[in-house]
């Protein structure tokens, strides 16, 4: 993929140069705006569900602990837990696809198509089947191993062909590699029914049936990816002038793409160990969020993070709402979302050329 | 006289044409082109005989002849004509389908990483047949097989993700990459509902469904040969018939008009026929994955020409079916969906094509 981005003029006359705030204090304004937003979503994803608990109530048995009842119980014990990890899996979600994004110049760059959910469902599988594993705290390590070796997977083939790493060939990378390990995972859950039980409710992507364990156990990667995202995104701006000139402005180019890649890998592979495979936010967020900001990675960033944790926890929100008493998983809802978005973004004219 | 020139330049016909004169009326023809076909159907009907021959009661192949022409005993008649023949030949016709399926929809696209598959067509199946099994309930794994209702839903689901997703890649004319990538979105949403469905259904009906959507030819029999066998009947000539107007959307939709096709017509036919096998063979058999995809692409290998042949796509579409299922019945302790097989040994063909690069080249 290196040399092909190098020739590449810098940005093509009918894209979008600015977004809708411009100037640092608007950005500023805008982000203390979204942090707003993230906060009112951790209010309504603790108050709303199949139990209607009143926001007073919420808050008193937060800095209560001693206080009895069963709505305390479920705030502590069940939502709480589910709130901390939509809000890690959707920064991190969201943070990873405009990493990735940016790094192969690919507006369909979303980690969860390329490799990294058929990985880890394969892991996972292999520890449900081989080591009879069946809660969501127990698969964590496999799925993260899987999703690492899935998406260093699918980025090695989509970039090894003559053209390097298109949006086509990437998409179809991932494609092909998810048909695979979905062969070898059929081939395991047809044979036992026990698998095949516990499997599908991981599938789905979910924030339910989680415990404040798993939030803590991937909690120390997502925030290392973060800061590695964090540092990325001024060698990423630089990177987007074309290669040749980010290395005559002095910049390592292997240093920023391996850090890059390792920022995407740990957050996705995290955020799907902890919830299972939750497609889309990694599409979409960045969009929006490159919408809003402009190219200028260092406030693409925390934008795509703060609107992922959002969307995230809005989605799981209405996940609760739309099929009471029972729940639509998160990973349904998004890919109901999603969908639509990623086809209007293959229809738009040049996606070849990005 | 050499039939691999070493050094073979595009555009160039190296291929040497041979003349057959009878009286007045002569021609030209290449041998590979026609040797290619009758080879595989040879290897296709050897296939289908040891097929017949190997289980768990295995029958000799002149015996197996001999039962299907009434000879022998009755043991190996029931089985051979009873229980082996029907799931052979719905697995032969799916085959066929499936091989001229992708051969279209591969020479229309101008890749060769195009398929039913990819495209999402078998995704709208899926959806369908586990949304009846799972919603409609009723019944266990052989009431759901056995019945009449799946491969109906299938058949609706595939169709409906077909327009769906010509509707969407349709912008003045149909481009080959935007109909890949819309195929490649929808496949994941249509992933997304059938996980979601598995996990609202009991565990019973959602094992049944898990065998159906990796593509199994299980418990098929006449019942499920037969409308494919209609459906091939009126699609395969069709596909025939288009040969020529294949051939001429190959050189671009510009040279295409200027010879006066109308591309828009042609390319929706093309489409519509190719779609429509894929969708009859999703039917009777679940998604059986790659075998759209690698079959035309082996085919043009071996028959040496510049497109995916029909006729040797459909032949060694059959054949790679016939022999994936011999060995999906036959080669493990426990018999594993002949979808399962196939995938394994479609993906990493794929993947190959991938780094191999030759995306723009082939076709």
């Amino acid at each position: 993929m290196a040399q092909r981005t190098a020739t590449r003029p810098v940005q093509t006359a009918d894209q979008p140069r600015r977004g809708l705030l411009r100037g640092g204090l608007s950005r500023t304004g805008g982000l203390w705006l979204l942090v707003l937003l993230v906060l009112a979503a951790c209010a309504l994803s603790t108050a709303v569900g199949t139990r209607s608990i009143g926001l007073g109530t919420v808050w008193q048995a937060l800095t209560d602990s001693s206080l009895p009842g069963d709505d305390a119980i479920i705030v502590r014990e069940l939502r709480v837990p589910r709130t901390l990890l939509g809000l890690l899996a959707g920064a991190a979600l969201g943070i990873s696809g405009a990493l990735m994004q940016g790094h192969t110049r690919n507006p369909l760059g979303d980690p969860g198509l390329l490799g990294v959910t058929a990985g880890a469902a394969f892991a996972v599988v292999l520890a449900i089947s081989l080591l009879g594993i069946t809660s969501p705290s127990g698969y964590v390590w496999f799925a993260f191993a899987g999703a690492l070796l899935g998406s260093v997977a699918v980025f090695a083939i989509g970039g090894s062909g003559r053209g390097g790493a298109t949006p086509v060939s990437l998409a179809l990378a991932g494609a092909a590699l998810t048909a695979l390990l979905f062969a070898l995972v059929q081939a395991l859950t047809i044979r036992e029914q026990t698998t095949l039980d516990a499997f599908r409710f991981w599938i789905v992507g979910a924030l339910a049936g989680r415990d404040l364990s798993i939030a803590t156990q991937v909690a120390p990667f997502i925030v290392l990816g973060v800061v590695l995202a964090v540092v990325n995104a001024p060698a990423l701006n630089t990177l987007s002038l074309g290669e040749d000139v980010a290395r005559g402005l002095g910049q390592r180019i292997w240093l920023a793409r391996a850090t890059g890649l390792a920022a995407t890998t740990l957050l996705t592979g995290a955020a799907t160990a902890a919830c299972g495979p939750i497609a889309f936010v990694g599409l979409v967020v960045p969009h929006v969020a490159r919408a809003i900001t402009g190219p200028d990675h260092r406030w693409l960033v925390p934008y795509a993070g703060l609107l992922g944790a959002v969307s995230l926890l809005v989605a799981d929100v209405l996940g609760r709402v739309v099929a009471r008493p029972g729940e639509l998983q998160v990973g349904i809802v998004l890919a109901v979302v999603g969908t639509p978005f990623f086809v209007a973004l293959v229809r738009r004219r040049r996606l070849a050329q990005l | 006289m050499t039939l691999t020139a070493p050094t073979r330049t595009p555009g160039t016909s190296a291929r040497p044409r041979r003349a057959l004169r009878v009286g007045p009326v002569s021609g030209a023809y290449r041998l590979r082109p026609l040797a290619v076909p009758l080879a595989v159907l040879a290897a296709l009907v050897l296939a289908c005989a040891v097929s017949l021959g190997r289980g768990d009661f295995p029958i000799s192949v002149p015996e197996v002849l001999g039962a299907l022409v009434g000879a022998g005993d009755d043991t190996q008649r029931f089985i051979v004509t009873e229980l082996r023949a029907p799931r052979i030949v719905v697995g032969l016709l799916v085959g066929l389908a499936l091989g001229v399926s992708g051969a279209l929809i591969q020479t229309f696209a101008r890749n060769p990483l195009a398929s039913p598959d990819i495209l999402g067509v078998t995704g709208g199946a899926a959806v369908g047949a586990v949304a009846l099994i799972v919603l409609g309930g009723a019944g266990g794994a052989g009431a759901v097989l056995g019945g009449f209702g799946t491969p109906a839903a299938a058949l609706l689901g595939a169709l409906a993700a077909a327009a769906l997703i010509f509707g969407l890649a349709w912008r003045k004319g149909i481009d080959g990459y935007r109909l890949v990538l819309v195929g490649v979105g929808l496949s994941a949403f249509a992933q997304a509902l059938v996980n979601y469905l598995l996990t609202r259904s009991e565990i019973t009906d959602a094992a049944a469904a898990n065998v159906w959507i990796s593509g199994s030819l299980h418990g098929r029999g006449w019942g499920q040969a037969l409308p494919l066998a209609l459906a091939l009947l009126v699609l395969f000539p069709a596909a025939l018939a288009l040969t020529r107007v294949l051939g001429v959307l190959q050189f671009g939709d510009e040279t295409a008009r200027g010879l006066g096709i109308r591309v828009p017509l042609a390319q929706g036919t093309v489409v519509l026929v190719a779609v429509g096998l894929a969708a009859f063979a999703v039917a009777a058999a679940g998604p059986i994955q790659f075998v759209a995809l690698v079959v035309p692409q082996i085919a043009v290998r071996l028959t040496g020409g510049s497109r995916p042949p029909l006729v040797a796509s459909a032949l060694l579409g059959a054949l790679l079916l016939v022999l994936s299922d011999l060995v999906a019945r036959t080669a493990f302790p426990e018999t594993f969906p002949v979808g399962v097989v196939t995938a394994v040994v479609g993906a990493p063909y794929l993947l190959w094509l991938l780094v191999r690069g030759r995306r723009r080249s082939t076709l």
